[in-house]
């Protein structure tokens, strides 16, 4: 029998053959034969979480109180320092200097990352903006958000904080930056599904190790990461938690 | 136990008022008019036990509320409590997240240096293997507008 792991879309397309190497990786040291499946967007993957296909998921933590209260599924470990954290931007020439004084009608460009624009939405609520009263100008990466910004196709952004601190220096330059979350507990984690659930004490620390030895942290590398730090029930229960009291 | 305000610790002018808290607890409130602004994107969280005691606060909690860490874990959530804002509030609150529902409302809260705050906060009950296990409120920053409203209402409802 084979298992299937799959990864957030919003982290697949800078580390994708980081994966791969991860999920060759996870094979051989656990002996379990696991086909990693990638999805084009959020909407193609829960499917085939409803459909009960996945067995370990990369989860955007705005997916977790699915997987874990629909589904059984259970945390396994989050990224070192991996906070997802959100950024409200507009041009560097707009006059607007504070959330407080956008005005209904704002068009607001974000990509379909669920956590990430739930937390922006969330940013421009002291401007009375809400979903009901914004022009969405949806993107497909961070980079189409700050050219929607540059060509004033839209008048605010929301970032990823990574992706944005990862944009050049020329097109920083001609942004503006109004709020910077600092959340600290939102975070994507690495997920295990019922079927594999026997292995997975095993597999937590198989991967909380995985940074002693170099092949492992060459693995880790690939994915843009140092450190898989274990995530235990309680962590992830008050995650879902927190990001329901958000989604209100 | 919730101790009474203490004169040291206000900063700037202040007027004096006892509040009866739950469980015919009386305590003496110093209070001031100077608003602590809120702080852009961060979000302040608190978790209490059954009984609404405090179990857990994040840093931001610890900032806004001028209270040390050791100060508040034990506390009844109360010691927040500013005179200005009606029990009624409360009252829903509670009602509603021991229907096992999500709870949410603009709150003036008090500091421990007499000054005040504002806040979004939503409150919901911690569910862990079917039980209640104590209540989480996770608070964002409100608009200027919705403060405007809450002044102008809440006087209405003692
Ligand atoms: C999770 C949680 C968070 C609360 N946060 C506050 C708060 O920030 N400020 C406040 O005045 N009351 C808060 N309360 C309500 C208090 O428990 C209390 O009901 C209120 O301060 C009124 O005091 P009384 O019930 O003793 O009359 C909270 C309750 C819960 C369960």
């Amino acid at each position: 029998m084979s298992f299937q792991f799959t990864v957030s879309p919003d982290f697949t397309p800078d580390h994708l053959s980081g994966w791969y190497i991860f999920n060759t990786w996870l094979q051989k040291q656990t002996g379990i034969a696991i086909h990693l499946e990638m999805y084009n967007d959020f909407q193609g993957q829960r499917d085939a979480i409803q459909a009960d296909t996945v067995d370990l998921i990369y989860a955007n933590p705005f997916d977790a109180a699915m997987l874990v209260r629909e589904k059984g599924f259970l945390p396994l470990v989050k990224a070192e320092g991996a906070a997802d954290e959100a950024l409200i931007v507009v041009n560097a020439d707009s006059a607007i200097n504070d959330v407080a004084d956008l005005k209904p009608g704002t068009r607001v460009a974000y990509t379909e990352d669920p956590d990430v624009r739930l937390m922006g939405m969330i940013m421009l609520e002291p401007g009375d903006l809400n979903n009901n009263n914004i022009v969405p100008v949806l993107a497909d990466n961070y980079v189409l958000v700050a050219k929607h910004l540059l060509k004033v196709e839209a008048d605010v952004g929301i970032f990823l904080a990574g992706a944005y601190d990862d944009l050049s220096a020329m097109v920083k330059n001609q942004l503006k930056v109004l709020v910077r979350s600092q959340i600290s507990v939102i975070h994507h984690a690495l997920m295990i599904g019922p079927r594999l659930q026997e292995r997975r004490e095993d597999i937590q620390n198989l991967l909380v190790e995985m940074s002693n030895d170099d092949k492992g942290r060459g693995v880790l590398q690939s994915l843009g990461f140092t450190v898989w730090q274990k995530v235990d029930n309680e962590e992830m229960e008050f995650m879902i938690d927190l990001m329901d009291t958000l989604n209100t | 136990m919730i101790a009474d305000m203490n004169a040291k610790d206000i900063v700037g002018d202040y007027q004096e008022v006892s509040l009866q808290l739950y469980g015919s607890v009386k305590r003496k409130i110093l209070y001031t008019q100077i608003e602590t602004p809120y702080p852009d994107g961060k979000l302040i969280v608190s978790t209490t036990n059954p009984e609404g005691i405090i179990t857990h606060v994040n840093r931001s909690f610890v900032e806004m509320s001028g209270y040390r860490e050791e100060e508040l874990i034990g506390a009844p959530h109360s010691i927040l409590r500013h005179p200005d804002m009606p029990p009624a509030a409360f009252k829903d609150l509670w009602d509603t997240v021991q229907r096992g529902e999500k709870w949410q409302g603009f709150v003036k809260n008090l500091r421990k240096d007499g000054g005040y705050y504002w806040v979004k906060a939503t409150v919901i009950p911690n569910v862990r293997a079917g039980k209640v296990v104590g209540y989480t409120s996770v608070r964002r920053k409100p608009s200027r507008s919705k403060i405007e409203e809450c002044c102008k209402l809440y006087p209405t409802l003692f």
